[in-house]
């Protein structure tokens, strides 16, 4: 039968709720677990905590690595659900956006849903970069240099930070360490407040002895002070300005998150966290992908009709704090507007990088409902090989009169 | 950490972690259990382990913890007390230590005023099983399919609480069922649902977040969000349960084996008696078990069946083995029918049965679908395996269908020509490397490939009947049976899941000449004129699975009489064609009647009128036993005494408190008096000396 000639109608689509994994310093304490198990982890604890969600309703799921080899391999989103003891009957794959992995596991699967493809999907992402070095068994073309397509130094992400140094020298050592710093601070008032453990989900570990522990909290956060950071050496270049004190450290974590149409969650009676307002990736010089941010954040707000003005949260992934504040200068906010990252980022709690886009969400959703004032939000990060990638979310808690 | 007693123990280390867990102020305590191996090394408890076990308890209860939990290493808790260890206890103080340390220690764990927990990740045997029972509380993965206190099974008690502690927490009759019914059962084992049906875990999780879970689990305890109640234990019934399991066993092994009585026993006191009481006896039956013969018997055995069985002695180099893709099979009667099940099953490659005529074909074939079916119906086979099984199995009355066959089975009449025509007809057909293999259990392989162009590719599979549930197979080399193909028969045998045993070309190999000869002695005893009950039940003191009679009509009077009549014309002096036993078997009349020897028998057996005691039966029976063993030794029918051991416990289901039989004869002193000398040193299935 030839298709109704209507135009199609789009769905709502709403994030429901989201968990990660402590995150661990990378070969540390998750030297000994697999990272298809750090995954499986969320995605069990997520349907335990939405018991009103029969399993087989959902209808994808989606889960990000970068490196896709070995435990985050073999399709992980499909693997990962059989291992969760979700039905056979749900499908799934993995996907790849370096650093924007999870985050694009989530447009993706959204985009679906608003098609009217999927009714429920999981998104997610896992990185364990203590058994998964950036980098493991890539092979460029060598048309990238023979051609100069890209600069060399755009393979090392740190490299592409010290190169964002250089054409922004607004932006000092001293700024970006007082960024990490703050990252530092926040994320400690975070947790002693509570914020950060509710979408906390334990983690069996084990030793190099073989005895078993359990990860209740991000192993990276420390105390430091600006003397301290001062004195951190430069690993990418002789008297640079990026340090293991103002970017995210190599990490291991995983994210899983919920989404569903809006008419199915009030359907299968699931909490309404967010609404997807729009999303857009762009592209940079891949030897400055710190900037991709700002011109994918220009094109989602385009998308959506939306100003900056009207973000009242930003949720930005802190890869480096030059990156961050290129943005912040860019979009002409303060370095310490309380907007940005309230509880911290990357820089403090870590950043495995292609479950870090639905940490950003998580936090966010948190924030929305302790902010009715607030009505739109943002979450944003920078990409491996000169990208940007922008979520923009609608707060469901938002009651004008908290405006006033 | 060694102990000088056992210098060789692969030590399970018990490791205490403060961990965090949510909602709680104070750490939880958590012990993991982890010889350092994988599973295939399961954790045990030795004296180091068992040190390192009251070393972590020290250090967790120095922490003032919440609570204190105990698990395994992946896929494995512990599977108990280290086996080897027990044969180098010395003398009856050092057996009660071993049972008062592992009690003392275990203790803590009950009497501890912090609450203790056992998260049972994985297989969980005898002590293992015994300590997560001193715990106040258990979680249970759903995947653990070993749980059992397999004690009773080789020589002993659960001595470390086990028979005081279960029948409280979960009833005397499934008490008696794990502890004493499960063991004499093929060590039947408890798979996690029926474990925590009977009530030996209070709660039983998915195994993908076993330990996150049962810590969430352990601390909702703790707070007294979760409240655990368990149903009370009735006990008016238990001396009547303890009585009706012990007129059971009396059935079963006419008081022959020790343990599962003492076993009872223990039960029986667990009822009353205190807890401190309960395992004082425990620590004197160990003590009294452990510097029993029996128990080293059982130890010796469960060696052989764990490790000779998989590391046959004498077999070629594997990798000598061609790739068996397809098989002929040369008959289609029952026996054919059941390896033709069997090769489908475990090989999964295309089976041909030939037979004379499409009829019999039919019979066979149709004998195998059904079988596929039934294996189906009963949730043993998914529904895309048992398609994969239906299409592999196939039925002609050509065996050209054998051209490209890797190895041809004939499961024929037990006639050497008849056999001989077979082998010539298949060779003709198949290809030069293709093996032929026959299932005779009496007849000299090395004369069925005389005539053929290549009898270096013949060798003899001898399997037992029923085909699917004996585990033993023993492999022919005839005289000209090349490596390749010994190596290929072995590969085979392995991937049927049969224990294999090399034997010489020699008649009726090792199980049905060892029986027949044994048999034999009883059949002289009635023939003498000893009344057919007492000769039936002269055996008993043994504790083997069946009386004579029994094993007699299991076998079939004809098939029995057709190998007797092999034996006698290779050894007319020690085997004799019974004209008795030949009347049996063409009467067609049952042998047994509820159990009894059926008295219509009477009038067909000619007996003279000089009986025998039981005792002069059983003597004169172990007597035959003790020579022909010494025979077959020095024929070199098998390499060693272990070989015939390791034959008699899979193919006749002797038992391990018997090691077998060598054991046994040196332990009555047969061997000594009928041949002069001991089978095995003393200390190798015995008490040293």
């Amino acid at each position: 039968m030839p298709r109704d000639a209507a135009p199609r109608q789009l769905r709502d689509v709403v994030f429901v709720d989201g968990v990660r994994t402590p995150f661990g310093k990378s070969g540390s304490m998750y030297a000994g677990v697999r990272a298809d198990d750090l995954v499986v982890r969320c995605i069990r604890e997520l349907m335990r905590r939405n018991p009103s969600l029969p399993p087989e309703r959902v209808d994808e799921v989606a889960i990000a690595a970068t490196t896709q080899i070995g435990d985050q391999g073999l399709t992980l989103g499909r693997t990962a659900a059989l291992l969760a003891g979700l039905p056979k009957t749900v499908p799934g794959y993995a996907i790849d956006r370096m650093c924007a992995g999870a985050m694009t596991a989530v447009t993706t699967v959204a985009s679906g849903i608003a098609f009217g493809a999927y009714d429920v999907a999981i998104a997610g992402g896992v990185e364990h970069m203590g058994r998964h070095p950036m980098g493991e068994g890539v092979d460029p073309n060598p048309r990238i240099l023979a051609e100069k397509l890209v600069d060399p130094s755009a393979l090392v992400m740190g490299a592409t930070a010290e190169n964002l140094h250089d054409r922004l020298p607004a932006i000092t050592r001293e700024r970006a360490d007082r960024f990490g710093l703050r990252s530092q601070e926040k994320t400690a008032a975070a947790y002693a407040a509570g914020k950060i453990q509710p979408d906390l989900v334990p983690m069996a570990t084990r030793d190099p002895e073989g005895a078993w522990g359990l990860a209740t909290v991000d192993e990276a956060p420390r105390e430091t002070s600006m003397e301290k950071l001062a004195g951190l050496r430069t690993p990418f270049r002789p008297h640079g300005r990026v340090t293991a004190g103002n970017a995210a450290g190599l990490n291991d974590g995983a994210t899983a998150c919920l989404l569903a149409a809006a008419d199915v969650a009030t359907e299968l009676n699931l909490p309404v966290a967010m609404r997807l307002v729009g999303y857009a990736f762009a592209g940079v010089d891949p030897e400055v992908m710190g900037f991709g941010p700002i011109p994918s954040t220009e094109k989602a707000l385009r998308n959506t009709g939306l100003s900056i003005d009207d973000i009242g949260l930003f949720e930005l992934n802190e890869a480096f704090a030059v990156q961050v504040l290129a943005f912040l200068d860019h979009f002409g906010i303060a370095d310490d507007d309380p907007r940005v990252n309230p509880w911290g980022g990357a820089i403090s709690v870590g950043h495995p990088l292609a479950s870090s886009g639905v940490r950003l969400m998580i936090q966010l959703a948190r924030q929305f409902a302790e902010h009715p004032e607030v009505r739109y939000g943002l979450t944003a990060m920078c990409v491996g090989i000169g990208q940007g990638a922008t979520v923009i979310w609608e707060n469901p808690h938002y009651r004008p009169e908290a405006a006033q | 950490m060694t102990n000088p007693d056992f210098p060789n123990e692969v030590v399970t280390r018990a490791l205490t972690r403060l961990v965090r867990v949510p909602g709680l102020d104070r750490p939880a305590a958590l012990i993991t259990l982890d010889n350092g191996h994988d599973h295939t090394k399961p954790n045990t408890f030795g004296p180091g382990g068992l040190a390192s076990l009251d070393a972590a308890i020290t250090e967790a209860l120095a922490a003032e913890p919440a609570f204190i939990a105990l698990t395994g290493k992946p896929f494995i808790f512990c599977v108990g007390a280290d086996i080897n260890g027990m044969g180098l206890v010395r003398s009856r103080e050092q057996a009660l230590q071993l049972g008062r340390e592992g009690h003392r220690i275990f203790a803590r764990l009950r009497n501890s005023s912090v609450p203790t927990f056992a998260f049972i990740n994985g297989a969980a045997m005898g002590g293992g099983l015994e300590v997560a029972l001193h715990c106040h509380y258990r979680t249970l993965s759903s995947s653990v399919t070993m749980l059992a206190l397999p004690e009773v099974g080789l020589g002993l008690v659960p001595a470390w609480g086990g028979t005081q502690l279960l029948p409280k927490l979960v009833g005397i009759i499934n008490a008696a069922t794990v502890i004493v019914q499960n063991p004499l059962q093929q060590n039947k084992m408890l798979r996690a649902a029926q474990a925590y049906e009977m009530g030996i875990a209070d709660v039983l999780l998915d195994p993908a977040d076993f330990l996150e879970r049962s810590l969430e689990w352990a601390a909702s305890v703790v707070q007294g969000q979760t409240v655990v109640s368990r149903a009370p234990v009735e006990t008016k019934d238990w001396d009547g349960v303890i009585a009706f399991a012990r007129a059971l066993l009396d059935e079963k092994l006419h008081g022959a084996a020790p343990a599962p009585y003492r076993a009872l026993d223990l039960l029986a006191l667990a009822k009353d008696a205190p807890f401190e009481v309960g395992t004082a006896a425990e620590d004197e039956a160990l003590a009294d078990l452990l510097m029993s013969d029996e128990l080293r018997s059982g130890i010796y055995a469960f060696d052989l069946v764990q490790r000779r069985a998989k590391r046959p002695v004498g077999a070629p180099d594997k990798a000598l083995a061609r790739p068996v893709t397809k098989v002929g099979i040369v008959g289609a009667g029952l026996m054919a029918s059941q390896l033709g099940l069997l090769f489908a099953q475990r090989l999964e490659v295309p089976v041909v049965l030939t037979d004379l005529d499409q009829e019999r074909v039919d019979k066979g074939l149709s004998y195998v679908h059904g079988e596929i079916d039934k294996l189906a119906a009963k949730g043993r086979l998914d529904a895309g395996r048992a398609a994969k099984l239906h299409g592999l199995v196939s039925g002609s009355v050509d065996k050209a269908a054998f051209a490209d066959a890797d190895l041809v089975i004939e499961a024929v009449f037990e006639d050497l020509a008849v056999k001989k025509r077979v082998f010539a007809e298949v060779e003709a057909l198949v290809k030069p490397e293709c093996i032929l293999a026959t299932n005779t259990s009496s007849l000299s392989v090395t004369a069925m490939a005389a005539d053929l162009a290549h009898p270096e590719r013949v060798v003899g599979l001898h399997f037992f009947n029923p085909v699917a549930l004996m585990p033993l197979l023993e492999v022919v080399r005839a005289e000209q049976t090349d490596d390749a193909t010994l190596a290929t028969g072995f590969a085979v045998g392995k991937a049927l899941r049969k224990s294999c045993v090399l034997v010489k070309d020699a008649p009726a190999f090792v199980v049905n000449r060892l029986l027949t000869r044994f048999q034999g002695a009883v059949f002289s005893a009635i023939e003498a004129g000893t009344p057919v009950e007492v000769a039936d039940t002269a055996l008993d003191p043994m504790g083997l699975p069946m009386r004579p009679l029994a094993l007699l009509q299991l076998v079939g009077p004809a098939v029995a009489y057709h190998v007797a009549g092999v034996l006698h014309q290779a050894f007319p002096d020690r085997f004799s064609a019974s004209e008795n036993l030949r009347r049996i078997a063409e009467s067609g009349l049952p042998l047994l009647v509820d159990n009894k020897p059926n008295p219509e028998l009477a009038s067909l057996l000619q007996v003279g009128n000089a009986p025998l005691t039981a005792e002069q039966v059983l003597d004169n029976a172990l007597t035959v036993l003790a020579e022909e063993t010494r025979i077959m030794l020095d024929e070199g029918v098998v390499a060693e005494p272990q070989d015939i051991d390791l034959c008699l416990i899979l193919g006749a289901g002797f038992p391990f408190q018997l090691g077998g039989i060598t054991p046994y004869l040196d332990r009555t002193g047969h061997a000594e008096r009928v041949t002069g000398r001991r089978f095995l040193p003393r200390g190798v299935a015995s008490l040293p000396a």
